[in-house]
């Protein structure tokens, strides 16, 4: 099958510091035209590092990234045109206005000035209230809806989202997942790094681990909770049991003896092991009190790949 | 050429110069004038005339130069500092500007601030004292290239220091000094043959005595030795901005 080119091709990237910290280790990554991708990791794992190399603000010690079609280096004019990168840290200028301050982005990035499109991209940020007011005088939030509308003022089709919503409250964050949706329904690629897990659960196409410098997996949202997912049952008996009917071994008894839970790998392949329990309890005559399923979340499998060493990982 | 962004970068850096007015303009102007109400309109009537220029007059230049080098330093070497101190500077860092464009754009702006600080100057000295100026065009021109090394002297110093001191350091204990020990208010003649020689090892003496020619066509030092020296430093002050942005040196991680 053919697959189309990458929007972003990342080879090969290595970063080692000068105080000699090796934040990345090889990593290879490419990134789909018009994907959002959530990039997910502890602290410390890499993420800021990997995109400063790809946006300029890190010199690479190894490897090669190519943006759009241009290498990030030799072209970096054509490559960094086309990127928007909005940052971990809350850095904007201080007594600057927020129209100012959007409109010297976009002329810094090469754009011909064009108010109505500063307009638009305030206005979907609802910042247009505010574009008279100067910077200093905003709250956190709305600096940083500041820098995303500075990242968004030259039109980039690939865009960074360092942690957009550390430190921002609920509403701010449904905004922000609301904006980041239309932006993709414009075609914008989104690479996205969060330490929310939900918010790669809800946002993204592919996800992608990283650990120590190094990719410990890259999976559509979908497969990996698949794959990792986990549903457990859990029913709760009316009376006590003393101990499991023989052959029971694939079901576990509380230590109380009132509840008996399965787990089931994966998302609902083959013959469901729930509905196998629920038929042996009534074959054994068992009176049921109440029944609750999980899921397993992201966040367990983030903690089960992150909590592995990386080379015993799948 | 991304003229857009140079445009943005001159237009926001004389942005914030107009907001710091008072700061960056008036007050060079009020200490530069109290030196000429005091050396020049009080005490200069007093002293002998130099190379035939009254004494009041033969410090302008100087003087000119004491407040147009120290604000091109501190005020180029602050608006590269600033961004790099608030973390501003990533937006830069990942724009598509080459060196040539950031130069353009920072450089220009504060060399721009400087000649307008010089012209003031210059109106106002000759409100406390009377000269013309003899090589008009030549005069502008040398304070033009003047402004441009130093703010580009003050550039590199705003991506070398890591620290607000050591932005005040420079023009306060080494231009100042350099600028007063450089013939501001005397005649390289007049010092005795050790501490003249001496004097031709700092390169602002050559400044000086360049710019107070083309005012009064005096001159201690042949005037294109002045100016081969100014452009010298311009050179020297480009090549070393050049190497730090190639090696991405203390800017890039
Ligand atoms: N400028 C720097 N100089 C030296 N080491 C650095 C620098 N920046 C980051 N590091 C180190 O590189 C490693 C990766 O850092 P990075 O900021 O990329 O992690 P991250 O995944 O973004 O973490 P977080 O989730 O905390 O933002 C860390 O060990 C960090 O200490
Ligand atoms: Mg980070």
């Amino acid at each position: 099958m053919d697959s189309p080119p990458p929007i972003l091709s990342i080879t090969g990237l290595t970063k080692t510091y000068a105080s000699g910290q090796t934040a990345l280790a090889g990593v290879d990554l490419s990134i789909r035209r018009g994907e959002i991708f959530a990039l997910l990791g502890p602290n410390g794992a890499g993420k800021t590092t990997l995109i400063g190399a790809v946006c300029g603000l890190v010199r690479p010690s190894a490897g090669r990234i190519v943006a759009d079609g241009h290498d990030v280096e030799r072209d970096f004019r054509a490559a960094r045109s086309r990127i928007g990168l909005v940052p971990q840290e809350l850095a904007t200028d201080m007594f600057e206005t927020v129209w100012a301050t959007v409109n010297f982005s976009r002329g810094l990035f090469g754009r011909r000035a064009d108010s109505g499109h500063v307009e638009r991209v305030l206005r979907e940020l609802s910042l247009w209230e505010k574009k008279d007011a100067v910077i200093s005088s905003l709250s956190g939030g709305m600096k940083r809806r500041v820098l995303i509308a500075k990242a968004l003022a030259h039109e980039p089709t690939i865009l960074f989202l360092d942690e957009p919503t550390a430190g921002v409250d609920v509403e701010l964050r449904r905004d922000m997942w609301a904006m980041v949706r239309r932006l993709r329904g414009q075609g914008v690629t989104i690479i996205l790094t969060t330490h929310y897990i939900e918010e790669a659960e809800e946002m993204a196409d592919r996800i992608g681990i990283i650990n120590r410098g190094r990719l410990v997996l890259v999976e559509e949202k979908e497969a990996l909770m698949a794959r990792f997912g986990r549903t457990r049952l859990s029913i709760n008996l009316k009376a006590p049991l003393v101990a499991l009917p023989p052959g029971w071994g694939d079901v576990e008894l509380s230590a109380d003896g009132t509840t008996l839970s399965v787990v089931q790998a994966g998302a609902g392949a083959g013959e469901p092991d729930i509905a196998a329990l629920f038929r042996r309890v009534a074959a054994a005559g068992l009176e049921i009190a109440g029944v609750t399923t999980t899921r397993s979340s992201l966040e367990d499998i983030f903690v089960e790949l992150v909590g592995t060493p990386a080379e015993d990982l799948p | 050429m991304n003229l857009h962004a140079v445009r943005a970068i001159y237009l926001f850096e004389l942005h914030r110069t107009w907001r710091t007015l008072f700061q960056s303009i008036a007050s060079p102007v009020i200490s530069t004038s109290l030196y000429l109400v005091v050396f020049g309109a009080a005490i200069g009537p007093r002293l002998a005339e130099v190379g035939g220029v009254p004494y009041g007059a033969y410090i302008v230049p100087g003087l000119i130069l004491l407040a147009v080098l120290t604000e091109s330093v501190s005020n180029a070497s602050f608006g590269i500092y600033l961004p790099r101190f608030t973390g501003t500077i990533y937006e830069v860092l990942s724009a598509p500007v080459s060196v040539a464009e950031v130069l353009l754009g920072y450089v220009g702006a504060a060399a721009t601030k400087s000649l307008m600080l010089g012209l003031v100057i210059l109106a106002t000295a000759r409100l406390f004292v009377p000269f013309s100026i003899a090589h008009p065009v030549e005069m502008l021109g040398f304070l033009m290239l003047i402004s441009v090394s130093f703010c580009l002297l003050g550039f590199l110093l705003g991506i070398w220091a890591d620290g607000f001191e050591r932005l005040q350091v420079v023009p306060m204990l080494v231009l100042t000094p350099l600028t007063f020990l450089g013939g501001t208010f005397y005649s390289l003649d007049m010092l005795p043959p050790v501490w003249r020689t001496v004097s031709l090892f700092n390169p602002i003496a050559y400044l000086v005595d360049g710019f107070r020619w083309t005012f009064y066509g005096v001159a201690v030092i042949d005037v294109r030795v002045s100016l081969a020296i100014t452009l010298a430093l311009l050179a020297a002050c480009l090549t070393a901005i050049v190497v730090i942005f190639r090696t991405g040196h203390r800017l890039r991680a």
